[in-house]
């Protein structure tokens, strides 16, 4: 007698937690024949408002985590995904990928995170300064993280697009808030998992599924947010965030990508993207 | 100012013994040569042993590696360079990836083996020496596929093969600091741990076979001088490193000359720790005694020298008196060691002596009263008040816990006499005046200066000395270049 | 007389920190933990300070404190109870024939909010009662605001309205943020005259901390070269934990030293200590350990 198997529910990730969207509401996913996948929490503002509260309430203490714990989270992300490669080969072809391109899109998103760990505690060096002022002042710049980020994701690539942005969003010290793919959600909420059990304090990364037209704007107008990162080549979109962000003075960030395996994919740019600089001076006379 | 009877604070309460468990740690009764990613016999079949200074007993016998030996570690070391070199930076950042973790994993065994073989207290083995160990392996892994970023407008290249000898004061910590670097950078390497203190490194080797690093890339050659001399001398090394002593320094240096080796040291110092009356006095004492008694004294950058401002003078004094009351010096082993064993009979006698002429030039001997074992090498903490640039035990490096206090009266006559030295490696500065500290900064000439703390170090904090204390830097971005060529 | 405070040594935050990681490093095993612990539980100011307490919740409190744990022997009742003032003639009533202390907080305990008059006439109150020993709150806006000599006036008044109990004076370390300023309360609270300073009311975060303790022993330390007089301590609040409280002791040992380790000169103010102690000293005694419902919850 064959086993039926548990079919995963999936939800939303904020908080740390797996909660399901309070509107109740859901949208299908369905594969190349037209079957059912699964069915995604449809997120609403509501839940977006939330998941900024609970943003901005971990940011700081993530942010002052030393880069070396920073570091090692990130490099215990990577450990936990290389331990579920098979998995998202899996849901990635569920999702209508080739396999040959599904294996390379899951070993490249582990040696993102990898190279991202390695950035934590080395990216201040370089975009970090003394400056040498022409009066008896010991002059110093430092980056800082913006704060609270809203992410707009890729919509293929849903493991590498994502971590590609995720990665130095947070290894930066921000916290985040990012509406997976349309299309392909769920590696987003099983990537949710693999962050679940990796040391990353909760808050630090939260991740909806939903709708782009319902929940772009809210993402690029809430006055709590510091800045919005956007993936994709919607000319409308990039427009309507640009004069939605004005609110507030949002930092917009656009990535046009359509392939982070390429060798300009990362770089420890991406992290300067969501930093601040802040300057400092103290006297140096006796 | 009046002199106060503190002896009323006295403690009472002593602790029971608090032996670390050294049940679950795993130590042969020999140790080979580790070349070529597998443990080999010496050519000459020569061993020697090393040794618990803490109970006299030996530990270990080890592989002593000759000339000859030396040459077939740097032809391993070369061969695998080949690929080494080629590896896409990322995946040699992986393997020392793997290799923090490991070390990781094995802490508290690395630890107790450490205080075993050195006679450092398990706190600071444990606390210290095996975390900043492993996260220089971290750090460093970190740079292997970044190094495009780290020097503006070069596209740097590694050198070959480097030979690296280090000393026995942090013995794990400074083969993260040789081997993590010269690794990140694409370089293999022979590297020769001190003779008292092997066991660590030849740990550190069965940890690289667990990684499945590729044999030749790091070989462990162990022995004395000569095999030092073996390594320094040897035509196919491109570059020694070099800590210790800043005598041998010279040889070395000397040695290589007309050569096209790359040399970068890190040698000896006789730190100037200077209290102003503006410092935050409890903590500038809690530095004192981490600047001088910190693992025995037998530190390079230790601050061997106290500048107290006159005024706070008698103050100082007191406070860190009755401070040493409560040091606890004895087995290396027990949990609440604060000061374990002398690393070796001979550094005891140098040190011994040293005590011997800081009391002939006249110095004022302070010691607390302390029980030690029977068995061992110990010294009691040791202040020398009221001396001068003048007295032998001023100037020269002693390593080991004593500490030799002057006063002074003005910044300008402080900052002269702590630059009054041929060495230049590390400065401590006590005040709660922002600008004091700025100003001190830029006019001591040392290569690391603590401002209001003492003996910090991270993997992302370039160390390194001015003047005789030696040149080129281990840690941070900088730590990158010693190891690089530019085209 | 009203103390210098211009000269008051100052204290690096980060340097405090990494002293009391060093105490905290300490390992006490075998007889000198045992010891630690009877003397901890010897130590305690057995508390409860609820809006809810009535006469009932305090006499079951004061049996506990006279009878610990009886299974277990030779081991010391704590030092005190520490009540509302509306409860110290209960308390009295209650413990009589022992020889644990009655403490009372006093001075619209917690907050200090309050005019002269009710403070005085709260102390009184207490100390009629039988009260032996007053906790009294400083008034931390004013201290705040730099009204040094309104602080020291107030301690002194309260100090007189004391009579023969001894007065503990509670400066709410956590409402002062930084070291330095506890240095400055400490300094002010023992020239006008309190027997013990204290760190806090228990009633906000954070409450007792290892740093705050250590500056308040070197104020003690410093106050008793200049004048001979020795002062007690009493950290209050979040300290649940036999860990901790051999931690308090650690630093204490290693600070003042044999003279101020006994209930005369050092209190623990807590509650769920007790329990946390009996656990650990009957594990010492079996091997065994254990788990709450054996003891005693009053």
């Amino acid at each position: 007698m064959s086993r039926l198997d548990i079919q995963k529910t999936y939800k939303l990730y904020i908080g740390g937690k797996f909660p399901r969207t309070e509107s109740g509401r859901y949208y299908a996913v369905t594969n190349t024949k037209g079957n059912l996948i699964a069915n995604m929490c449809l997120a609403s503002r509501k839940d977006f408002r939330n998941a900024v509260v609970i943003a901005r309430k971990a940011q700081s203490s993530w942010a002052n985590a030393t880069a070396l714990n920073k570091g090692q989270v990130l490099y215990r992300i990577a450990e936990m995904l290389e331990g579920r490669k098979e998995q998202f080969i899996a849901e990635l072809i569920s999702q209508g990928e080739a396999a040959k391109n599904a294996e390379i899109e899951v070993n490249c998103a582990i040696d993102r995170l990898v190279y991202y760990a390695g950035w934590s505690d080395k990216y201040q060096q370089i975009f970090s300064s003394v400056n040498p002022v022409a009066s008896s002042h010991f002059n110093f710049s430092n980056v800082e993280p913006v704060g609270v980020v809203s992410i707009i994701a890729s919509e293929n690539q849903s493991l590498l697009g994502l971590v590609s942005i995720i990665a130095p969003a947070i290894v930066g010290g921000n916290a985040v808030i990012v509406l997976a793919s349309e299309t392909k959600p769920l590696t987003a909420i099983s990537f949710a998992e693999v962050l679940h059990s990796s040391d990353v304090p909760g808050g630090v990364v939260n991740i909806l599924t939903g709708k782009k037209e319902e929940l772009m704007s809210h993402m690029a107008s809430h006055m709590d947010v510091n800045a919005i990162i956007y993936c994709g080549k919607d000319e409308n979109h990039i427009k309507n965030i640009n004069e939605l962000a004005s609110n507030n003075i949002k930092r917009t960030i656009f990535y046009k990508k359509g392939d982070w395996t390429s060798s300009n994919s990362e770089s420890p740019y991406f992290i300067e993207k969501t930093q601040e600089l802040k300057t400092t001076w103290h006297p140096t006379e006796v | 100012m009046q002199k106060k009877d503190t002896s009323i604070f006295k403690a009472a309460w002593t602790y029971d013994e608090a032996p670390e468990s050294t049940d679950h740690i795993q130590i042969k009764k020999k140790y080979e040569l580790f070349i070529d990613g597998k443990f080999t016999k010496p050519i000459k079949g020569n061993y020697f042993d090393t040794i618990n200074p803490a109970t006299n007993k030996v530990i270990a016998s080890v592989a002593e590696a000759t000339t000859e030996d030396v040459d077939v570690a740097v032809k391993a070391a070369r061969k695998a360079f080949g690929s080494w070199s080629k590896l896409s930076g990322k995946e040699r950042g992986k393997y020392i990836f793997r290799i923090a973790r490991l070390i990781q994993e094995r802490a508290r065994e690395f630890a107790v083996i450490e205080s075993l073989d050195g006679g450092k207290p398990i706190r600071e083995s444990r606390d210290i020496d095996i975390p900043l160990a492993a996260n220089h392996f971290f750090y460093y892994a970190g740079w292997a596929d970044k190094l495009e970023y780290a020097f503006p407008n070069r596209t740097p290249k590694p050198l070959g093969v480097a030979g690296q000898i280090i000393p026995w004061n942090f013995p794990l910590l400074m083969a993260a600091w040789k081997i993590a670097p010269a690794l990140a950078t694409g370089n293999t390497v022979v590297l020769k741990p001190a003779e008292t203190t092997p066991l660590t490194a030849l740990k550190l080797a069965e940890i690289i076979q667990e990684s499945g690093l590729p044999k030749g890339v790091v070989n462990i050659v162990t022995g004395a001088g000569e095999t030092g001399a073996s390594i320094v001398n040897h035509p196919d090394i491109n570059k020694i490193a070099f800590t210790g002593s800043t005598g041998v320094g010279k040889y070395i240096q000397k040695a290589i000359a007309g050569t096209q080796k790359k040399l970068t040291l890190e040698l000896g110092g006789k730190g100037a720790n200077i209290i102003f009356e503006d410092a935050a006095i409890d903590q500038a004492v809690e530095g004192i005694v981490n600047a001088i008694f910190f693992n025995q004294g037998h530190v390079c950058c230790a601050g061997s020298r106290l500048f107290v401002q006159e005024s706070v003078a008698d103050l100082v004094i007191q406070k860190l008196k009755d401070r040493m009351e409560t040091l606890i010096v004895g087995n290396p082993l027990d949990k609440n060691t604060d000061i374990g064993a002398i690393n070796s009979k001979k550094q005891l006698q140098t040190i011994e002596n040293y005590i011997k002429i800081g009391v002939n030039e006249g110095g004022e001997i302070y010691q607390p009263k302390c029980n030690f074992p029977k068995e061992g090498n110990w010294c009691e903490p040791t202040l020398f008040i009221n001396v001068s640039q003048s007295h032998r035990i001023v100037q020269e490096e002693i390593f080991g816990p004593v500490l030799a206090i002057q006063t002074f009266r003005t910044i300008d006559e402080v900052i002269e006499k702590a630059n009054n030295t041929p060495y230049g490696l590390s400065a401590g500065v006590w005040t709660q005046n922002g600008s004091k500290i700025f100003h001190l900064t830029q006019k001591l000439e040392a290569g690391v200066i603590w401002a209001n703390t003492f003996n910090k170090f991270d993997p992302a904090s370039p160390f390194g000395g001015y003047k005789e204390s030696g040149f080129g830097r281990e840690g941070g971005l900088h730590g990158l270049k010693p190891y690089l060529k530019f085209e | 007389m009203f103390p210098n405070l211009n000269n008051l040594p100052v204290y690096d935050t980060t340097g405090v920190h990494e002293r009391i990681a060093r105490f905290c490093s300490r390992s006490i095993k075998s007889s000198s933990k045992i010891e630690g612990l009877k003397l901890a539980l010897s130590m305690i100011d057995l508390t409860t300070l609820e809006g809810k307490d009535t006469k009932g919740k305090v006499q079951q409190l004061c049996y506990k404190a006279m009878h610990p744990h009886d299974s277990l022997k030779n081991i010391p009742t704590v030092a005190a109870i520490c009540v509302y003032p509306s409860y110290v003639g209960v308390a009295k009533k209650a413990l009589e024939g022992s020889d644990i202390q009655v403490a009372s907080v006093a001075t619209a305990f917690p907050s200090g909010q309050s005019t002269l008059e009710v403070k005085l006439s709260d102390t009184k109150f207490a100390v009629d009662q039988g009260a032996d020993e007053i906790d009294m709150v400083i008034s931390r806006g004013e201290f705040l605001a730099g009204n040094y000599q309104f602080v020291f006036d107030e301690i002194a008044a309260i100090k007189e309205a004391c009579g023969k109990a001894h007065l503990k004076v509670i400066l709410e370390t956590g409402e002062l943020e930084t070291l330095d300023n506890v240095r400055k309360a400490s300094e002010i609270a023992m020239y006008a005259g309190a027997d013990f300073i204290k760190t806090s009311t228990g009633k906000i975060q954070p409450a007792a901390t290892l740093p705050v303790t250590y500056v308040m022993f070197d104020a003690i330390k410093d106050y008793y070269l200049k004048t001979g007089k020795m002062i007690g301590m009493k950290p209050a609040g979040g300290i649940s934990t036999s860990k901790i409280a051999l931690q308090y002791l650690v630093m204490l040992n290693e600070v003042l030293g044999e003279k101020w380790m006994n209930k005369k000169y050092f209190r623990f103010g807590a509650s769920s200590l007790t329990n946390d102690i009996l656990m650990q000293l009957v594990k010492a005694e079996t091997g065994i350990y254990q788990s709450i419902n054996y003891f005693s919850k009053d």
